[in-house]
């Protein structure tokens, strides 16, 4: 009996170390060079950087940025996971399988090639000016880094909110109809109630990482735009400051662990789960 | 006052016509040129196995399906196309269907509110409906922390407020346990009573049907059967698949000698049928409980006990004689083993038109279409 209890717990080994190594262990060391300088004595100096001009100016637009991309998800993805939802299961599967497709592809080839689409000479300008049109100039502007967000983070927004109005039952949304209620009521009285733990996990999952990315705004911002997660990156990369990056890195922890905290106030049966 | 005699005489008026309603899914035919008519005040009940088509006529009268060819005629009006919302009926559903976000008061004044109806009369008719189903008091709950019994009851007070002409049930009562299913028959009949509107209620359970409905129409195979009163549809089931439905039975291959005279296993009977003609093969069946066992061996047919189970009431057997296992009802104790006569009163032996084949026997009657 002591034995398989041991036995137990040895197989559980593998992901103590990896949590330990990969989570535990760096948390700890952003912890610590966040809260100390670099003769590695205890300050908060790293953390209240984030009030200096060009660190707050970089949330803010971070936060901006994030939120249009994470509205602009919502609004695409609703309709969507409704339609999907009345589908057939052949149909159905095929479409969700669209929307899959390009997850399984590298992020950043991704964000790459749309790079290449939006170019001032690239592949849309292109066509624009072979069809004698203006050209457009979306590349390194805000627009385009809410395109690529909107773009890579889609899929986190439609299944869970798919997941949640496909387990509302049918003699639901029936009896609804039964009592007299039309399309827009049973969206606003049935639908929308009903799949709010689906809404709030596609929120969260779309918010955090277009938050904290540095890649989408590198690459299709130019390098005028700044947000948090290309700040921290330059003090790591370039700077070699780990201490301010580790500070302002717990500022924009203390973000995501705010949203989190929403998230499963709400999203009490896991709608997230499905990714 | 019966139901078949309303139904007969045409006295009342119709309500809901169905002319000639065919509808599939897929490749599969669900129900077949369907014709029926419904009566004001009629409680009526869609009777037979699963797949026969009965919930699919019930979606059909809710709107929730559209039939593929055949109309829907409400009170004079063509309803065929008309969608769910603008009906002037509710469903009560086979699993409920309450809405789990809202409490009990908020549920079932979401036909109401729809409606916009003052807070004033929503909240009289909440009460009402709450006393009408014995739940006065439980307006804050929650769906899910009732038990299903009470559920059910909240669906029907949901329904019920909107004051519709005529309630659809779906097998509603399905997923209770016997006891309470038994109390809630009663209950629906008391609330058909008060409320004076129309039932049209779907079961495979032929006991509820039995024991709530004016006029049961039997279904199977996307086809009616038989429509009449439950006594009718009893005791004078029109071919085989509706007396095997309805109860036990035995049903048993005859001869009609001639009017009046039926061979049954090689042995003649008296009986109060006509007009089969002369040694026409024909269906004779026996309910279990008209036939009439004694150890004396004064009936027409000898044979032997071969089962005996205690059943309550009565004594369920099977009499092994002249080559056919009849089921027997009595509350006389025959061991098995025994010697008994088998006898049947000319009333208690119904004859049925033998279908010639499987096709017919679908289509047997369709007279009544």
């Amino acid at each position: 009996m002591r034995r398989t209890k041991a036995l137990k717990k040895m197989l559980g080994l593998p992901y103590y170390l990896w949590s330990l190594f990969f989570i535990l262990i760096p948390l700890g060391m952003v912890f610590y060079y966040g809260l100390t300088d670099r003769s590695g004595s205890l300050t908060f100096e790293n953390i209240a950087a984030i009030v200096q001009a060009e660190h707050a100016k970089a949330l803010f637009y971070a936060l901006f940025l994030a939120l249009i991309a994470t509205a602009i998800c919502l609004l695409l993805a609703y309709p969507l996971a409704l339609i999907l939802n009345t589908m057939r299961i052949s149909t159905h599967s095929f479409t969700i399988l669209i929307f899959i497709l390009p997850m399984w592809m590298n992020f950043l080839l991704r964000t790459i090639a749309w790079q290449t689409l939006l170019e001032k000479t690239g592949v849309i300008n292109g066509i624009l000016s072979f069809l004698h049109l203006p050209p457009i100039h979306v590349i390194n502007t805000p627009h385009a880094i809410i395109l690529g967000m909107v773009y890579n983070f889609l899929p986190f927004m439609v299944l869970p909110i798919y997941n949640s109005i496909s387990k509302i039952d049918r003699s639901i949304v029936n009896a609804a109809e039964d009592l007299g209620a039309n399309g827009p009521q049973i969206l606003l009285r049935i639908y929308l109630p009903l799949s709010v733990p689906g809404i709030i996990s596609g929120i969260t999952m779309v918010f955090i990482p277009a938050l904290t990315t540095f890649v989408i705004s590198k690459l299709l911002g130019g390098s005028k735009i700044l947000l948090i997660g290309n700040v921290i990156e330059e003090e790591f990369t370039l700077t070699s400051n780990w201490n301010l990056g580790s500070g302002l890195s717990i500022v924009l922890m203390l973000f995501i662990i705010f949203n989190m905290i929403l998230s499963a106030i709400f999203d009490k049966e896991g709608e997230s789960n499905y990714l | 006052m019966n139901g078949l005699f309303v139904w007969e005489t045409e006295l009342a008026k119709k309500l809901i016509t169905l002319n000639h309603i065919s509808k599939s899914f897929g490749s599969q035919l669900v129900l077949d040129d369907l014709s029926l008519y419904i009566n004001e005040n009629e409680f009526i009940t869609l009777l037979g196995p699963s797949g026969c088509g009965k919930t699919t006529t019930l979606r059909i009268i809710g709107g929730f399906e559209t039939p593929d060819s055949g109309e829907v005629i409400f009170d004079g009006e063509d309803i065929t196309k008309l969608p769910p919302n603008k009906r002037q009926l509710n469903t009560v559903f086979q699993r409920y269907a309450l809405f789990p976000h809202m409490n009990i008061a908020e549920n079932i004044a979401f036909g109401l509110k729809i409606k916009g109806k003052s807070r004033d009369y929503i909240n009289d008719k909440i009460k009402y409906a709450l006393k009408l189903v014995n739940l006065d008091g439980y307006e804050t709950r929650m769906p899910d922390s009732l038990s299903g019994g009470q559920q059910q009851r909240i669906a029907i007070a949901r329904a019920i407020v909107n004051e519709p002409r005529v309630l659809l049930l779906d097998e509603p009562l399905g997923a209770l346990d016997l006891k309470l299913r038994q109390d809630m028959q009663y209950e629906l009949i008391r609330l058909k009573n008060e409320l004076g509107i129309t039932f049209i209620y779907v079961t495979h359970d032929q006991e509820e049907a039995l024991t709530m409905s004016d006029t049961i129409v039997v279904m199977n195979q996307g086809y009616i059967q038989q429509i009449g009163t439950p006594e009718m549809i009893y005791n004078e089931p029109e071919n085989a698949f509706v007396a095997d439905f309805i109860g036990d039975s035995n049903i048993i291959r005859s001869t009609m000698v001639r009017d009046e005279l039926v061979n049954i296993l090689g042995v003649d009977f008296p009986c109060v049928d006509k007009g089969f003609g002369e040694n026409t093969p024909v269906d004779v069946v026996i309910r279990p409980e008209d036939v009439i066992l004694s150890d004396k061996l004064d009936g027409r047919i000898q044979g032997i006990v071969s089962h005996l189970i205690f059943k309550g009431v009565h004594y369920e057997m099977e009499v092994q004689a002249n080559g056919f296992e009849w089921l027997v009802h009595s509350t006389g104790f025959f061991p098995v083993g025994t010697p008994v006569s088998i006898d049947v009163i000319p009333f208690n032996i119904q004859i049925m038109n033998k279908p010639e084949s499987e096709d017919e026997e679908a289509l047997g009657i369709e007279e009544y279409a």
